[in-house]
């Protein structure tokens, strides 16, 4: 509730710096001024199963602003000794705001050697990337990042 | 591309033992969403490559599974840590059942 | 706007700034066009062209687009340029023969060629390498043309064109194609549609600026065929000029058409000096 609160009044910079503490409360809602969709809840549930999932260990590189959202750039990176007896089983990558908000999920393995996958996606509008880890032990983290996809003008 | 799709990777042919190489993967395929309609307003089918598996030495190292949102001429970036001299297999499996594989040769000093 | 960072000072640059603050986005510098953080690299035009420095689109751009073109392997507009290579040596038509049959290796034979084009042919018209690579399939080949934008013209131009990369864009104006010329630059200068705007509105008076949330270029020509994110495939020129006559709220001329070519020669000629970027990336 107090993150939410305070989300309000945030400038740009201090909700990226805060976004984990925002999302962390935030299942429930969206990202601050952006509107997730009822089908993303319902992914993301399906994926928490009733667990929570802790804040960092996940950096998320997306361009803050997206020439098109027909292509856009994504790495995500889980830091990760990637041992037989730690290592990250899965990410699921989603787009809260996509008509279908799952992106992928990558499987890793201990043989993977690095947690971290790059892919390209599709974005229908400005929103938020949301990344859920889950470790070998069954531990959860959690991160998103905003993209602003440019849409208008006159790209032909 | 409505012609053959032919998958590119890019993978090194030779790494330590114990060293994390990165592989990249490029296939040509139009990832048709299923939310695009045509001009007579009828919805596109859904056509798109729903999952990509890496094998080492028959070993699954790394998979993933995608979903609309993946762009045409979908790109793939992962992690391999080197453990022995072998084959790693690429294999991208359409929504229509249709297998598109590849595979690069690794030796490990 | 003065400063001209080289190519590989951009490039450095570029690979410098990838680095994310942990979990978020980039910094808000991260995704500004390269020409409006000075990163860009400009050709003296001739004297008769109107502009004072010429800039490839790619300077026009985000890293992030940028850099799916610096690398072959991350840009997909390899994607056609490969099969254009498979294309090259396969027989088609009645005559049973294929591009390599004539031409040998491309690479040797076509180097240049992609440079020079749109050019004026033995029958006295204007033909782009879309036009030409047709003719050699009708007339030697005995093949039916190609449909234009179709994935195997685009890959065979894209292929035929990536031969040139680097080379500086060199067409011929004068003689037998001085009228396509000035028919090009007419076109290029007559205000059209709804909005009533001329090429000129947009690419030579305010390159360098947005309009709404696009960030206008010179309309340079020298990256064609691209790979457009906006496509999510390798698109022709005229399938750009198309878009481009559409969004005056006019009517639009076909692919292919004597308009649209003389316009190609014309552009061609504005960028002349610009190095070929085939395939370039672009938004």
């Amino acid at each position: 509730m107090i993150a939410e609160t305070m989300a309000r009044g945030m400038t740009r910079r201090t909700v990226l710096t805060g976004m984990g503490v925002v999302t962390v409360l935030g299942f429930a809602g969206a990202g601050p001024g952006l509107a997730a969709t009822a089908a993303y809840e319902e992914e993301l549930a399906k994926v928490l199963q009733g667990r929570t999932a802790k804040d960092g260990r996940i950096t998320i590189d997306v361009p803050q602003i997206a020439e098109n959202g027909n292509t856009v750039p994504l790495t995500v990176t889980v830091d990760s000794p990637m041992t037989e007896s730690d290592f990250v089983k899965t990410v699921t990558v989603f787009a809260d705001g996509n008509p279908r908000p799952e992106v992928a999920v990558f499987h890793f393995s201990p043989l993977s050697g690095r947690a971290s996958a790059a892919i390209r996606m599709r974005m229908a509008t400005t929103q938020n990337i949301v990344a859920i880890a889950e470790m070998s032990d069954g531990s959860l983290y959690q991160q998103s990042a905003q993209v602003k996809v440019t849409i208008g003008g006159c790209g032909g | 591309m409505s012609t053959a799709v032919k998958p590119r990777v890019k993978a090194p042919a030779k790494a330590s033992k114990g060293e994390i190489f990165e592989v990249k993967t490029l296939v040509n395929h139009e990832m048709e969403s299923g939310q695009r309609k045509d001009r007579q307003g009828a919805v596109i089918p859904r056509k798109i490559i729903k999952k990509f598996t890496a094998r080492y030495n028959g070993r699954v190292v790394f998979s993933c599974d995608w979903y609309p949102s993946i762009s045409s001429n979908p790109y793939l970036a992962f992690n391999i840590k080197a453990d022995e001299s072998g084959t790693i297999q690429y294999v991208w499996e359409d929504d229509d059942g249709t297998l598109y594989e590849a595979e690069s040769k690794l030796a490990v000093n | 706007m003065k400063i001209k960072a080289s190519a590989l000072g951009a490039l450095a640059m570029a690979a410098v700034v990838t680095a994310a603050l942990p979990g978020a986005a980039q910094n808000d510098q991260g995704e500004k066009p390269s020409f409006l953080r000075n990163e860009y690299q400009a050709v003296k035009p001739e004297k008769a062209n109107p502009l004072t420095e010429l800039i490839s689109g790619y300077f026009f751009r985000s890293r992030e687009t940028q850099a799916l073109q610096d690398d072959d392997f991350l840009n997909p507009g390899f994607l056609w340029v490969e099969q254009g290579q498979d294309l090259w040596s396969k027989p088609e038509g009645e005559a049973g023969k294929s591009c390599a049959d004539c031409h040998q290796d491309a690479a040797a034979t076509m180097k240049g060629v992609g440079a020079s084009y749109p050019k004026v042919q033995p029958d006295g018209k204007l033909a782009n390498l879309e036009g030409r690579i047709n003719l050699c399939r009708t007339q030697y080949m005995k093949a039916p043309e190609l449909k234009y934008d179709s994935d195997p013209l685009l890959a065979l131009t894209a292929y035929v064109r990536h031969q040139s990369r680097g080379m500086p864009v060199k067409v011929a104006i004068d003689g037998t194609a001085a009228p396509y010329f000035e028919k090009g630059k007419e076109f290029y200068y007559t205000r059209r549609g709804q909005l009533d705007f001329s090429c000129a509105s947009c690419h030579e008076t305010n390159y360098g600026h947005y309009l709404r949330a696009d960030f206008l270029s010179q309309g340079q020509s020298n990256g064609f065929p691209t790979y457009r994110l906006k496509w999510q495939k390798l698109g022709s020129l005229h399938r750009r000029l198309e878009g481009c006559v559409q969004d005056t709220r006019g009517e639009t001329f076909k692919r292919g058409s004597e308009e649209f070519l003389a316009l190609e020669l014309y552009l061609a000629w504005r960028g002349q000096g610009l190095p070929v970027e085939t395939p370039s990336v672009r938004q």
